[in-house]
């Protein structure tokens, strides 16, 4: 990130995470485990933990194309409680009209951090027979948002009265092919209008200094805030479904190899002193600004984790004034006819 | 092998021949336009599909960018990307959604490099997909322009600006 001061009012959206990050403070996001379930206690419970050890609170949207509560619903529970949360656009399920509808409706309800996404294809979920719809690719998507944003008009070019304020997001894998093109690409989203990186799974710590170095060579990271993804593993038999199951995850053999030798009852303690050490050791690499914990069914661990990776207590950020989407002083316009 | 993936592994070939089929289209556009494209684009429409569909495995979205992807149709991912890759690309480079198939856009990456006169459009940012030319003739909306529209608010965005001009070029980083 830009570390130049820049008064408030310039900032691009004023989200804490942009806060935090602009701060240079090391940030930490973590992902809600979206619930099947239409009870908003549910949303509740697991935000409560994550709110007290991350700065910003992922909401998927369908990930791994799997249907769950949308990110949209999740986010106007979460700003309605007060929380801040990363609201996750995939290109899967909408077109363009309904992304854009769906930008504004966030927005409207206080959402501040926007993270925009392909998806993955509907073929990696439980509902293989659904249409896939990719009308837009996530770097159409972050520049319609900023277009949308900038310059108050939709992608067509419509004027929009009250634009977005939204702090841009994208996500990169530096751990697959082609490795060499994996800059470049990020250098597009960046183009396109990326603020924040959250990063896929980081396992093999190699390829990832290799890529940030290039990032550093061609002056990026400069234009953006990585956050690199962590997240604990299970077991040696999680690490084998991840890394052949989920599109793009990548785990080394080492890896999987220390969970294997690891006695049973102790598998799940190795896979988190795994990713604290990941953590530890990407906050050593310039260039990387934050973490991004997905914890798959596994949230009891999220705290832990952040705590023993020596990230607590997570920077109070004053309340902005403008930071309460429902403030009483807020003037709705409304029609003389009503 | 069949004559399309040979051909595709020569993507220097085809861009020569592609900016020599250009010169030569964009030479006769006045006699096209004088005859009509709409009655040009009904001729040439089902050649230029069966042709493109062998030689690229064309899905005639009629706005074609194969030069600038690396002579590789970027409508043959399954998702459409016009910016790729995404990142769901499996170990062996193939594709996400369809195992059996390389990723296009790993293959789109490798051939840029041996393409020294369109490679580096490559990092250009393609525009959102136009789905109202779907099935028309590519070399016509070409010629009438209709391919380079784009919506209002994405006017003016093509080149990658945030990088020095010396390393928008990554043959160089290759060689290390
Ligand atoms: S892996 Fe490659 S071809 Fe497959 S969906 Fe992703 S970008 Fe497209």
């Amino acid at each position: 990130m830009p570390q130049e001061i820049v008064p408030e009012e310039q900032y691009i959206a004023g989200s804490r995470l942009e806060r935090i990050l602009r701060a240079g403070r090391f940030a930490v996001t973590a992902e809600l485990n979206p619930p099947d379930s239409a009870d908003p206690q549910e949303v509740y419970d697991a935000a409560l933990v994550l709110s007290r050890v991350c700065d910003a609170i992922n909401a998927t949207d369908a990930s791994g194309a799997n249907c769950h509560m949308s990110s949209v619903a999740i986010c106007a529970l979460l700003t309605r409680a007060g929380y801040e949360p990363v609201m996750q656009v995939s290109c899967r399920d909408r077109n363009r009209i309904a992304v854009q509808g769906d930008v504004l409706g966030g927005a409207a309800m206080g959402v501040k951090n926007l993270l925009c996404l392909t998806g993955d294809d509907v073929s990696a979920g439980d509902q293989p027979e659904s249409k896939r719809v990719f009308d837009l690719d996530s770097i159409h998507l972050l520049r319609t948002v900023k277009i949308m944003r900038d310059q108050g008009q939709y992608l067509s070019g419509r004027k929009i009265n009250h634009p977005p304020r939204l702090f841009l997001g994208a996500a990169i894998n530096p751990f697959v092919q082609p490795y060499e093109w994996r800059p470049l690409r990020l250098a597009k989203k960046i183009e396109a209008g990326a603020n924040f990186i959250q990063t896929q799974y980081c396992f093999d710590l190699s390829r990832f200094r290799t890529f940030m170095k290039r990032v550093r060579d061609l002056g990026i990271d400069q234009k953006v805030c990585i956050l690199v993804g962590v997240g604990p593993l299970r077991s040696d038999r999680a690490a084998e479904f991840m890394r052949t199951k989920i599109p793009g995850v990548v785990i080394p053999d080492e890896i999987v190899d220390r969970l294997r030798k690891a006695p049973k009852e102790k598998k799940q303690e190795v896979g988190k002193q795994i990713c604290v050490e990941v953590i530890q050791q990407v906050r050593e690499i310039k260039g990387v600004a934050g973490i991004h914990v997905m914890a798959y069914r596994q949230e009891e661990l999220v705290a832990e984790i952040i705590e023993e990776a020596g990230l607590l207590p997570r920077p109070r950020q004053p309340k902005a004034p403008d930071e309460d989407p429902f403030r009483p002083d807020r003037k709705w316009k409304r029609k003389s006819s009503d | 092998m069949s004559l399309g993936s040979w051909l595709r592994d020569r993507p220097h070939f085809l861009e020569i021949v592609y900016k020599a089929a250009e010169n030569f289209v964009t030479r006769l556009d006045p006699l096209i336009s004088w005859i009509g494209y709409d009655r040009v684009e009904r001729l040439i429409t089902p050649p230029e599909e069966i042709a493109k569909e062998i030689v690229f495995d064309c899905r005639m979205c009629g706005q074609c960018i194969l030069h600038s992807t690396g002579m590789t149709c970027p409508m043959t991912c399954p998702k459409h990307i016009r910016n790729g890759p995404c990142g769901g690309v499996r170990g062996n480079g193939h594709c996400e959604v369809k195992p059996e198939m390389r990723c296009v856009w790993v293959e789109a990456y490798e051939r840029s490099l041996h393409m020294p006169i369109y490679g580096t459009e490559m990092t250009q940012l393609q525009p959102p997909v136009n789905k109202s030319l779907r099935g028309r003739a590519a070399w016509i909306t070409m010629l009438t322009g209709e391919d380079k529209e784009v919506p209002a608010g994405w006017e003016g965005i093509s080149e990658l600006t945030i990088l020095d001009a010396d390393h928008t070029c990554w043959f160089s980083s290759q060689e290390e």
